[in-house]
Order: structure tokens, then C-alpha cells, then sequence
């Protein structure tokens, strides 16, 4: 399949890449793995005017410890390097457990954390972490600098916060509170291991096993990825209990949209959310140590 | 059109390619090397897989301007003379392919992967090959002669 013609950019600096971006606004598509944009590109659901690459700036292409213990990702750091991170498995090791479960090996090879947020594919597995790990999201290249929080930042398929200048630079991942467990679950596509449904959880307890944080956060049912904060406020302040869980589970959908496709029907959307939501909850007890 | 200068299988080599000329394309129909094939064109079976600096790529889903100045290696890259690299040998010997459509993506994927993971179990090559289809053989050769490699490659057999 060919993609519509367009101009290939590869600036030298990010300042470069911006610059490009604003010369060509409306026009212009930043890409970095290409891993989501270039197969969208060959079937012409996406045809940008410029492709403007950021996957060869070596200035991006980093994952580091930041001063409050927390993880630095560049825009340029592939799955691959976040799996292989001594930095992202001692500060979030579900990331890891997340991005091993990203497409395959070749795919893991090229394609990046943030170019899977700023694409914000509803069935990616990256928002639902980094929505349950509370992570930021950095910008540059609009009015101001932006450090975005993940919960704001997906909009709808397809769709972020990001204008059309913006690039997302870096994602940091904060420090996670002592005796929390955090596990991401999906039941994928055979065929694309994209997620049909996919839920990450994290939860934090005190000495006397009572959550006193939930993050859980679902990808692939919906339009966009999203919290299921009824099923997180249901579980701060309660002992974390196999029935409390369940409790949980089943509040996992109030509130949320979901889609139907030739993978599944909302019903079934549904239905994976609650019973993928328990699962991970359970899992997520029991690596806080419940 | 643009000038694209790549190392391929050691060989420093140029083409005229357009931008949107992805990179399976420049090693088919301008370098004619033919031994990198395109099954599904979607990124999904993995049959032109290369290895891009090292890293097994999917060639049909990265433009080949974006290759400028990279080391690629394709399947003709891996014999030396008449010796097939023990990859290919172990695939011969386990009769790995039937149509053999899928066998150089196969292969390639597999020079990474076993370069990283030398002594793998089974489970774990399965794992690895989950973005390389085969349509015809079912999966048990493959796997088989990706062990018979890993032996081969640790100087075992």
C-alpha cells in the first residue's frame, strides 16, 4: 500500500522540529516510531502534507531517574528501552508489564511511549498506565511549555490536548507510595494485540491492609481511555477484601462510554471491564502485599 | 525524489527514492533484494522483517528515508558463501518452512532475538515469534529450529 505523497522532514534539533511544525501547522504530523502513524498513513486514513521525524533526536531518546525518585521518558525512547529500564522497573514496574504487552517485538523495536499517548489510539495499552501511575506529560512548541496530567490529556479516539504546534517531549512517571501493587491486564486482538478491553490498577494500602489509594484505569472499551473512579472511591478507606474488590469491580463501568466493533459489542465491553477490573485489583492486592 | 545512503549487508549503498517510498520497497525494487518479502503490508505477519541497526524491524511500516546513514541487514545478508548462517541450517535441518514465504522474516527476527536470549525455552521463543505468521507449517518447526539454532549458535550441537 502506498501513503498519499508528502515531504519527509528530519530536523536535526527539537527547536527544529518545532520551527517545521509551526511553518506547516495544519499540515504537518511529528512522527517518532511511526508504529501507529505510518500503517494509518499506507491506508490513507491519515494524510499529512509533512511528516516531521523526532525519532532520530538523540537529545530525546532517553529514560532517566528524576530528583524526586520518580522516571523521565523521552519521546524518542522505544518500548524496547523502557522494558529493558533498571529506572522504570524500580519506579513502576507495571509500565514494564504494560509495554511487554505492546504489539511484538519489531513493533517494541520502533515504537514509543509517547508517540502511543499523543496518538491515543482507544485500543492502546500505554493511557491506561500511565493514567492509573498518575503520569505527566510534557509539551512544547504552543504558547508555553506544558506539563499536562494524564487523566486531562486523552480527549476522545484520536484525539489529546495537544495543539497543533505542540510536540509531547517527555512523560514522567511519579514515585509510587510505599506497599502499593499495580498490575495491567487485557484481553487482546489474536491477530493485532491491540487490547479489546485493558485495565491497569494500582493500589496502595496501610500497615493494616486498607486501601488508601486507587488508581484503575480502562483502555479499548471506550472511545478514549479513562479512570473508573466509582470503583476507586469505592475501595479508598475499605480493607481490601476479595469482596470489596468484587464490590468495586462491579462500579467499574458507571459512568463510562463504551464502543462496539466487530471485536466485540458494548455489552461484552462491558462485561470484560468489570470482570478484567476484578482481576486486577486482586493482582494488584496481592503485590501491595494484602 | 531523494538520495538515500544505507549500509546493507555491509555494502554501502545509494537510491532515488521518493518520501513515501517505505523502506521494503527500496530493498526490493531498488537494491533487488528480493529475499525480504511483503505478506500482509499492515505490520502484522512480520515476512519483511530486517534488522535496522541490529533491531528487527517490520520494513513494510518505516519510510526509507528514515533508514538514511542506518546498518540494515537482510536475509541475504547472513550466509557466508555456500555456509548458511546456523539459523538457516537449523531451519533446513528441522524442515522449519513448507512454502517458505515466511522464512526470512522468521529468520531475521530470530538473529535478534537469540543474540539477547541465547539459551531460550520454548515458551519464550513462542513469545518472541508472536509477530512472524506462517500459513502453512503450524508453528512446531519453527520453534524447533529456532532450539536446534540456539544449540548450534551456544556450541552445543
Amino acid at each position: 500500500m502506498i501513503p498519499a505523497a508528502f515531504t519527509y522532514h528530519a530536523p536535526r534539533t527539537l527547536g527544529d522540529a518545532v520551527r517545521l511544525l509551526r511553518a506547516y501547522e495544519g499540515e504537518a504530523r511529528v512522527v517518532s516510531g511511526g508504529m501507529s502513524l505510518i500503517p494509518a498513513m499506507k491506508l490513507r486514513l491519515v494524510q499529512p502534507e509533512h511528516l516531521i521525524d523526532i525519532g532520530r533526536l538523540g537529545e530525546l531518546d532517553y529514560v532517566r531517574r528524576t530528583e524526586d525518585g520518580g522516571a523521565a521518558i523521552g519521546a524518542g525512547a522505544t518500548y524496547r528501552s523502557i522494558e529493558r529500564s533498571r529506572t522504570v522497573a524500580a519506579v513502576a514496574p507495571m509500565l514494564v508489564e504494560t509495554v511487554r504487552q505492546v504489539g511484538d517485538l519489531q513493533v517494541r523495536n520502533r515504537g514509543t511511549l509517547c508517540g502511543s499517548a499523543a496518538h491515543a489510539d482507544p485500543a492502546a495499552d500505554a493511557p491506561a498506565a500511565l493514567l492509573a501511575l498518575d503520569a505527566t506529560l510534557h509539551t512544547t512548541g504552543g504558547p508555553s511549555r506544558r506539563s499536562i496530567q494524564a487523566r486531562r490529556f486523552f480527549v476522545d479516539a484520536y484525539e489529546t490536548v495537544l495543539g497543533p504546534t505542540e510536540v509531547l517531549t517527555e512523560i514522567r512517571i511519579p514515585k509510587q507510595p510505599a506497599r502499593t501493587g499495580s498490575t495491567y491486564l487485557k484481553f487482546a486482538n489474536k491477530a493485532s494485540r491491540f487490547a479489546i478491553v485493558g485495565v491497569a490498577a494500582a493500589v496502595t494500602v496501610d500497615r493494616g491492609g486498607v486501601c488508601t489509594r486507587a488508581r484503575i484505569a480502562v483502555t479499548g472499551a471506550g472511545p478514549r481511555a479513562v479512570r473508573a473512579t466509582a470503583s476507586e472511591r469505592y475501595l479508598e478507606g475499605r480493607q481490601l477484601s476479595a469482596e470489596a474488590i468484587a464490590a468495586a469491580a462491579s462500579r467499574a463501568s458507571r459512568g463510562m462510554e463504551f464502543i462496539e466493533d466487530v471485536h466485540g459489542s458494548e455489552e461484552y465491553r462491558e462485561h470484560l471491564t468489570g470482570v478484567l477490573t476484578q482481576r486486577a485489583l486482586m493482582e494488584a492486592a496481592r503485590r501491595a502485599g494484602v | 525524489m531523494r538520495q538515500v545512503t544505507l549500509t546493507v549487508n555491509g555494502r554501502r549503498r545509494s537510491a532515488e527514492v521518493e518520501d513515501r517510498d517505505l523502506l521494503v520497497d527500496l530493498l526490493r525494487e531498488k537494491l533487488r533484494l528480493t529475499g525480504t518479502h511483503i505478506g500482509c503490508d499492515t505490520s502484522q505477519c512480520g515476512a519483511c522483517t530486517v534488522l535496522l541497526n541490529g533491531a528487527a524491524v517490520k520494513s513494510c511500516s518505516l519510510f526509507a528515508a528514515q533508514a538514511e546513514g542506518a546498518k540494515v541487514t537482510t536475509i541475504e545478508g547472513l550466509a557466508k558463501g555456500d555456509t548458511l548462517h546456523p539459523i538457516q541450517q537449523a531451519f533446513h535441518e528441522e524442515h522449519g518452512l513448507q512454502c517458505g514465504f515466511c522464512t526470512p522474516g522468521m529468520v531475521m527476527l530470530l538473529h535478534e532475538f537469540l543474540r539477547r536470549n541465547p539459551d531460550p525455552t520454548e515458551h519464550e521463543v513462542r513469545a518472541a515469534l508472536s509477530g512472524n505468521m506462517c500459513r502453512c507449517t503450524g508453528y512446531q518447526n519453527i520453534v524447533a529450529s529456532a532450539l536446534h539454532a540456539a544449540r548450534t549458535m551456544r556450541g552445543e550441537a
